[in-house]
């Protein structure tokens, strides 16, 4: 009896230690996080400027928001920014994985440069291309066009036409580095028999590529596209600092979801209507992250 | 036949090279160019053909700055919030990870599924309650806000807690018998086991809070407050002629982070490795 009651007591004790090592960061966690995750639920069916009382008013932000043309378009470019963007930076961060996994002289320094420009400071960098890319005459890349290709000097992030074209090509510049490092991971996963066996089998370059690489990779490939899927959808910051004008704001030719929902609750001070563009977001980001587990789980049944 | 191969390995060999100067232009380029415009006078930034270099440097522009906007309190403010958020991240992350990872009780694999659950909740989606909230407990235009949002991540906790994982349980049992408690046991011997995933975790929140550019837009909004980003920003769109000088500013906010990224690279390409191929 009074054995049983001391091991209870034990048991008690080791969950109170347990809990004192959560506890610091469980409680700025539930208060800081989980709480506005929920309100952010709530809110979206509220209508709401941040000062009056809360009007319930059902799908009422939904139906403002799909027939509201900004929000249209931002569902627009984004989606374009991501159908673009995933696949472009996937192949370039595979093919330099690739070249910078071989024995070459200065491989650390080569991917070190890659990799600078995702951590360095996106203000700074993005004030270099803005005048990299200016849209004037004089500006290195206008000029490498106008000398090297014979072609017209182009308007950048100044026209619509080319904005998101730049955005894009931002992106790719700035992240690859990252994806580079994930697959070079996966590359070093591969077992080196395997390409011994394709060379005894007379495989070339190409053939070693498609046969042995790209089959190993595949869940390293599963893993980047959804990573920069989500990563495509929760772009802003990109979007401000290239085509964002002096006061910082984004006309419908660049206009991406988070931005709409920043303009909605911090411009407009339509809570409701931003809480109901972010349940969207949400939804979007949940359905990718889905499709991972779906897809792990695949993979781990392989 | 030999011969021939040997050309084509040749042949191979340069062209890769040729690839790697490329690669290398189009990644240092942007960062050449804004060091030599940030020691020239505006009026020779756009002058073609671009000088890359035997122009004379225009030191003063590296002076002017600190003048024309409060960039000392821009980066005493970002050095403050970034080193306070990076080690009380480490902190409770290596904390609460070490109770996910060793230790045994009642909720412990369903409060862990609420940290991985949140990990994709993207902020932007509970930003605005977020901040409705903290205004509410007057935190807006506060630094202590700007803590709260980055210091406590779900991401801090499973990257620890992946790398404990890894580690034997034991050991921990070993220093239970030897008489140590928990706290002990997580100072002594955990703690210093796991420099490659505090390092890890180092880059990744100093950082982003280093960058961090949409918290402080939407948190801080008098001037002696902003981060060095948001402080960049307002200078970019106040003065947006003055080249020399944005420039000469941005090369300044890249240095702290180039320094941290160099000393701790190694440990950086290792834990992104393992968090993020293997989750």
């Amino acid at each position: 009896m009074t054995a049983e009651m001391n091991a209870a007591k034990r048991k008690r004790q080791q969950a109170l230690v347990a809990y004192s090592f959560i506890a610091p960061n469980f409680i700025g966690f539930a208060i800081f996080t989980l709480g506005p995750i929920i309100l952010a639920m709530i809110m979206a069916f509220m209508e709401w400027d941040g000062n009056n009382p809360w009007k319930f008013v059902g799908f009422g932000n939904f139906q403002n928001i799909f027939t509201d043309d900004r929000f249209l378009a931002a569902l627009k470019n984004t989606a374009v920014y991501a159908v673009f963007t995933v696949p472009l930076t996937l192949i370039m961060a595979l093919a330099l994985a690739i070249l910078l996994n071989q024995k070459i002289k200065g491989r650390n320094f080569f991917r070190t440069i890659t990799f600078f420009p995702y951590v360095a400071s996106l203000v700074a960098v993005a004030a270099v291309w803005n005048m990299l890319f200016t849209p004037a005459k004089g500006g290195i890349v206008n000029q490498i066009l106008i000398n090297v290709f014979h072609m017209k000097a182009m308007k950048w992030a100044a026209a619509p036409a080319t904005v998101m074209l730049t955005i894009i090509m931002f992106s790719i510049w700035k992240n690859m580095g990252y994806y580079m490092v994930i697959y070079l991971a996966g590359l070093q996963g591969i077992n080196q028999e395997l390409y011994e066996a394709a060379s005894l089998d007379g495989a070339n370059g190409w053939k070693k590529f498609l046969y042995v690489t790209w089959p190993q990779l595949k869940p390293t490939t599963f893993f980047v596209v959804i990573m920069l899927t989500i990563n495509c959808f929760k772009v802003y910051d990109i979007v401000y600092m290239l085509a964002g004008g002096s006061n910082g704001v984004v006309n419908k030719s660049a206009i991406v979801l988070v931005y709409y929902i920043y303009e909605e609750a911090f411009r407009n001070w339509k809570l409701g209507t931003a809480s109901a563009a972010s349940m969207v977001l949400f939804v979007i980001v949940l359905v990718i992250t889905l499709i991972q587990f779906r897809g792990e789980k695949n993979y781990a049944n392989d | 036949m030999n011969s021939s191969i040997s050309r084509n390995q040749k042949i191979g060999r340069f062209f890769l090279y040729l690839l790697l100067i490329i690669l290398a232009a189009i990644m240092l380029v942007p960062f050449i160019w804004m060091v030599t415009a940030s020691l020239k006078p505006n009026k020779d930034i756009f002058v073609i053909p671009y000088q890359w270099v035997g122009f004379t440097p225009r030191w003063q522009n590296y002076v002017d700055i600190w003048i024309k906007i409060p960039l000392a309190i821009f980066t005493k403010n970002t050095v403050k919030l970034t080193l306070i958020v990076t080690f009380l991240e480490l902190l409770t992350s290596s904390f609460a990870a070490y109770a996910f990872a060793k230790l045994h009780f009642k909720g412990r694999d369903a409060l862990f599924l609420a940290y991985v659950a949140t990990i994709a909740i993207p902020w932007q989606s509970y930003m605005v309650p977020q901040f409705l909230f903290m205004r509410k407990i007057g935190l807006a235009d506060t630094h202590l806000a700007i803590i709260i949002l980055q210091a406590f991540t779900a991401f801090g906790v499973f990257m620890m807690r992946q790398f404990y994982e890894g580690i034997p349980d034991s050991l921990c049992e070993a220093a239970r018998i030897d008489g140590m408690n928990e706290y002990q046991i997580y100072a002594k011997i955990m703690l210093p086991l796991s420099k490659p995933a505090l390092s890890t975790l180092t880059i990744f929140t100093f950082v982003n809070t280093w960058n961090d550019f949409l918290g402080p837009l939407i948190y801080l909004t008098s001037e002696k407050k902003k981060t060095l980003q948001i402080g960049l920003k307002m200078f970019i769109s106040q003065y947006s002629a003055e080249y020399g000088l944005i420039m000469a500013a941005s090369v300044l906010s890249l240095i702290p982070v180039l320094i941290v990224f160099l000393s701790l690279q190694k440990y950086f390409v290792a834990g992104i490795a393992s968090t993020g191929v293997k989750g």
